[in-house]
């Protein structure tokens, strides 16, 4: 089998197509996640034990079982208890879900990287909670945690052809209905790994300048 | 944790004496180390009380319990008249809420040893910032406020510095100024000069003698400062084991003392100068 130049170019477009869902999904998915997996963290730090236990046991029991389970689970046990959503809305809450499982141990450690003297002299000024996670504890725990979370966002996006198989057509999607209507799998999927390194390295040099510019902060 | 106590309340003792801060059997352990054992201690409006004693001896214990950073396991603890950790409802105490202990703890100030400044703030925005949140000023009153108070402590010149760039005496003073503009009754001072090189303990100890012949706040210094000590306080309280070993004026508990401990105490860190 040649690379043929001519076919490649004909099937562009539905790849590009699906790379549109993709990078959809993975910044639906990682914006879930990141503001999920901060709540997640809070409430594990809750001095009430009725909220910091069952926390820690639904992120444990979440990261401890496949991505690929849970979306089944949702996509195809989900409408058996009512909850019948898109195949895409659906993605997306699965890998949000499954990657604020890990941003929260992200923030976890970030918290706890803020020393104990800020939360002290947050009391000692009469802080309110809520100023002091807003305006104190946050505000020196994220910029820690941003290129980590990056790194995430770079994983998420390589684990969205996963979400084919709940019928998402993203760009492994389309790559693979592509073979399977030309029996031509070399430009399909050749293609869909090129596009998945298009997106991917030039992310993952922005997270490392990132990450060289918080470093460089005061 | 105080628990409700079921006992009536007798009078307010603090009330007819004046006191700003007085600490009733309180006692606090961590873990087998007793480091309150059944501590009374009464401080006057206005005074200036230092406390001194061996490191470990559970002195800085004493400020954090009355700035609610430890929880006493037991006894009660009085801020101008109000319970701190309890609160009275049909003449009886019962465990104080959050919102009941924040109103007290609004009363009390507290400096730190290591300044605890917020680094992703200026100067300026750690002073105005608290005003401006917990007692409701507006952003130009806070900012005016702020730089009266870190011109006082002769800082009129780095509003806009973050601690970063800032020296440990000078964090400290930006620390002290963050703690006034709270306009707390009570301050409380842990150890303040301990974290800094030799050579800056003199300009945080020129701003603590300003506050403490200028202001009739209530100071309570935990110190290993003899000299300051001596100089400034108006009643010095040697603190060891849990327990208040001797109290009284300076001139006594540094000329004439009456324990052995003190005797031993005061020998030790003498000669280490």
């Amino acid at each position: 089998m040649t690379w043929d130049w001519e076919f490649a170019w004909r099937i562009m477009p539905r790849l590009l197509e699906g790379l549109v869902t993709t990078v959809q999904a993975t910044l639906l998915g990682i914006t879930l996640a990141m503001v999920l997996g901060l709540v997640l963290a809070m409430l594990r730090r809750s001095e009430v034990r009725a909220i910091s236990w069952p926390t820690a046991w639904v992120v444990e029991f979440i990261r401890s079982t496949p991505l690929l389970v849970q979306l089944y689970f949702l996509y195809f046990v989900g409408p058996t208890f009512g909850l019948t959503m898109g195949a895409l809305t659906t993605g997306v809450l699965g890998l949000g879900l499954h990657y604020a499982t890990y941003t929260s141990e992200v923030y976890r450690a970030g918290i706890e990287s803020v020393p104990r003297g800020q939360w002290e002299a947050s009391t000692a000024l009469n802080l309110s909670p809520v100023t002091t996670w807003g305006r104190v504890v946050l505000p020196q725990a994220i910029p820690v945690v941003i290129p980590a979370l990056g790194n995430y966002l770079i994983a998420m996006f390589k684990d969205v052809p996963l979400l084919a198989t709940i019928t998402v057509l993203d760009v492994l999607g389309e790559a693979r209905a592509v073979g399977a209507q030309s029996f031509r799998y070399l430009e399909p999927y050749t293609l869909a790994g090129l596009l998945f390194l298009a997106v991917s390295i030039p992310a993952s040099i922005l997270v490392r300048q990132l990450e060289v510019r918080l470093a460089r902060r005061p | 944790m105080p628990v409700d106590l079921d006992v009536p309340v007798h009078p307010r003792m603090s009330e007819v004496e004046g006191s700003a801060v007085r600490f009733q059997q309180v006692t606090k352990s961590f873990g087998d180390l007793v480091v309150l054992d059944d501590l009374d201690l009464d401080v006057a409006a206005g005074e200036k009380l230092v406390i001194v004693g061996p490191s470990g001896s559970g002195k800085t214990t004493i400020l954090r319990v009355l700035m609610t950073l430890e929880r006493p396991d037991s006894g009660l603890v009085q801020v101008n008249g109000d319970y701190l950790y309890h609160e009275e409802r049909n003449g009886r105490l019962h465990a104080a809420s959050q919102r009941h202990i924040r109103q007290v703890r609004r009363r009390i100030g507290m400096v730190f040893q290591h300044f605890n400044l917020f680094p992703h703030m200026t100067a300026l925005e750690n002073v105005s910032f608290a005003p401006r949140k917990v007692l409701g000023l507006s952003r130009s009153e806070g900012v005016e406020k702020a730089k009266d108070l870190l011109s006082s402590v002769g800082l009129g010149d780095k509003f806009d510095e973050h601690p970063s760039r800032l020296s440990g005496g000078q964090k400290q003073r930006v620390a002290i100024a963050r703690a006034l503009a709270m306009e707390p009754e009570v301050m409380l001072f842990d150890e303040v000069t301990s974290a800094l090189d030799p050579e800056l303990v003199g300009e945080v100890l020129g701003v603590l003698r300003d506050l403490a012949e200028n202001t009739s706040m209530t100071m309570l210094l935990v110190t290993h400062e003899m000299g300051f000590a001596r100089e400034i306080g108006d009643r010095v309280v040697m603190f060891d084991e849990g327990h208040v070993v001797e109290a009284g004026p300076p001139e006594q508990i540094f000329a004439n003392p009456q324990e052995q401990r003190t005797r031993d105490f005061l020998h030790a860190v003498l000669d280490r100068k």
